[in-house]
């Protein structure tokens, strides 16, 4: 799963069948966040400093359990408190772990206009590198989560790395490690897929939530971080997560038929006046007649 | 055309035809060259951030990182240097009758039959299409370009807005382009005597009658001949 790139496929001078071969059952990472058994310690936002080397940040309070509004450049990983009231007045605390979707389809690398600023690698996981950021934020406007965020002093965009680093070396991500519950775990995206469904159906069949279900949403060709909703019909009541996201239609028109128009039109318009150039030539003044000029200047 | 085709002019007549009367004020031709350099800035490092294949501009000009910061502040000056260009221009720029009969046979113009066009004053209509498509478009670049530059502080509740402004700032700018290959085009290798006008500041007085008949009238203080 992460040590892909070592994994060795055939050997000079060997019989038999490779040792290893079919290690990695499945390349691609993910993170499973179930809703339904995260207690809203927070363990998980300060093993995300710790690891990734950030203070933490001055906390608001707005009478709930909330750190903060927003998950900040140097703060990616944010529990969001929701007061929920039921239909039958009951009322539930929804919690959601908020950070990086890691989309297979993602909307920051198509918006973004310089070279190598965002990779995606063939684990699934979508990563900033910032030495090539320019800090324009057109990733922020490309991102359906508002997940980017600007640093004004770095004056470049960070964003939680799914512990990239770690996970290269066959770690989980560190916010999975500090989770006493085990509402969080991490694997390969089928399993954690199964282990998701197998929850939901749990919840379904058994804790009376019939509209539990799993959000992996199609509309990015789905996320390397899914989560177990109780209410997986209204993914807004967990602090916003949009029912059906996907990569701006804006966006879309801007980095496809918009570009190739204007290229087309730029190029175009060069080629055409080159040969308006070649066929009419230049504009030269003429002599003034007679009739236009002072009496004195008329000889002729 | 009533040219003395037979004799050719005289040298009296030439010297009067090549005498340079002044069309460009210094303030005009300074304030001009901000403009000029100012966009030539955005179009490169916008150009830029337009297309990958276009990426190295930035490099041309102090690295990615360095044009993102300075494109906007350079944005900034180039609406200045339109709007002081509105102030000087915008009353030559109004668009009257006469024009919109040039307009109808602009295509006498295109193929350089221009002495089949009816006289034009201190600009012709093309010119002032030039200068009202940039001086709206500078209004629409300045707001979307607003919304672009910080983008982090728009809430997320009018993120709609952030896909609006990369919409019409792109297609603006786009415009712009095409005005501006036009505007260079024309003044720089079409029409002969136009860039020297915008850099000393005088075109000789053949040069005005040929392109500015109606302007040509004006500030020789003659009155158009009887037809």
């Amino acid at each position: 799963m992460s040590q892909a790139s070592t994994e060795i496929i055939r050997i000079s001078g060997h019989t038999g069948t490779v040792p290893g071969a079919g290690l990695n059952r499945e390349y691609q990472v993910c993170k499973l966040v179930d809703t339904t058994t995260c207690i809203g310690c927070k363990a998980c936002e300060v093993a995300c400093l710790e690891w990734n080397g950030y203070t933490f940040s001055e906390t608001t309070f707005d009478n709930s359990y909330q750190t903060m509004p927003d998950t900040q450049w140097n703060y990616w990983n944010l529990i969001r408190f929701n007061e929920h009231e039921r239909d039958d007045g009951s009322m539930m605390l929804l919690m959601r772990k908020d950070q990086c979707m890691h989309c297979e389809d993602p909307g920051c690398l198509a918006a973004c206009p310089a070279d190598s600023a965002i990779v995606q690698y063939a684990n699934g996981i979508v990563d900033f590198q910032e030495a090539h950021c320019i800090g324009c934020g057109y990733c922020i406007t490309g991102c359906p989560f508002n997940i980017p965020k600007f640093s004004p002093t770095a004056r470049k965009v960070f964003k939680c790395t799914l512990c990239n680093d770690r996970v290269q070396v066959g770690l989980e991500p560190a916010c999975i490690k500090a989770c006493p519950t085990g509402c969080l775990h991490f694997g390969t995206k089928s399993e954690m897929k199964e282990l998701a469904e197998t929850r939901a159906e749990q919840l379904r069949e058994v804790s009376g939530f019939g509209d539990a279900g799993v959000y992996d949403p199609p509309g990015v060709s789905g996320t390397h971080v899914i989560y177990v909703l109780h209410d997986a019909k209204n993914p807004e009541l967990y602090g916003g997560l949009p029912k059906n996201p996907h990569i701006p239609y804006s966006v879309w028109l801007w980095k496809k038929p918009l570009k190739w128009l204007g290229n087309f039109a730029m190029i175009g318009g060069l080629v055409g006046l080159a040969v308006h150039y070649m066929r009419f030539g230049p504009k030269k003044e003429e002599p003034i007649p007679p009739s236009d000029r002072p009496d004195d200047e008329r000889r002729v | 055309m009533s040219t003395n085709a037979v004799s050719g002019p005289t040298t009296a007549t030439r010297a009067y035809d090549e005498e340079l009367i002044t069309r460009y004020s210094l303030a005009e031709r300074a304030n001009h060259w901000v403009g000029a350099l100012t966009y030539i800035y955005l179009l490169i490092t916008g150009l830029a951030f337009w297309t990958p294949y276009l990426f190295w501009l930035a490099t041309v000009v102090g690295g990615g990182t360095t044009a993102r910061f300075m494109h906007p502040w350079i944005g900034l000056f180039f609406t200045v240097s339109l709007f002081v260009t509105f102030i000087q221009w915008r009353q030559d720029m109004v668009i009257d009758d006469d024009d919109r009969k040039w307009a109808d046979d602009i295509e006498a113009y295109i193929k350089n039959e221009d002495e089949k066009l009816p006289p034009v004053g201190r600009f012709n209509w093309g010119q002032k299409l030039f200068f009202w498509g940039m001086v709206f478009s500078v209004i629409l670049l300045l707001i979307s370009g607003g919304g672009l530059w910080y983008v982090e502080a728009f809430p997320w509740k009018f993120h709609l807005l952030r896909y609006v402004a990369i919409l019409v700032h792109a297609s603006v700018a786009l415009i712009t382009i095409g005005l501006f290959l036009i505007h260079v085009y024309m003044s720089t290798i079409l029409e002969e005597g136009s860039f020297g006008s915008m850099v000393h500041g005088t075109v000789t007085r053949a040069w005005a009658w040929t392109f500015h008949r109606k302007w040509y009238y004006q500030v020789t203080g003659r009155s158009r001949p009887k037809q």
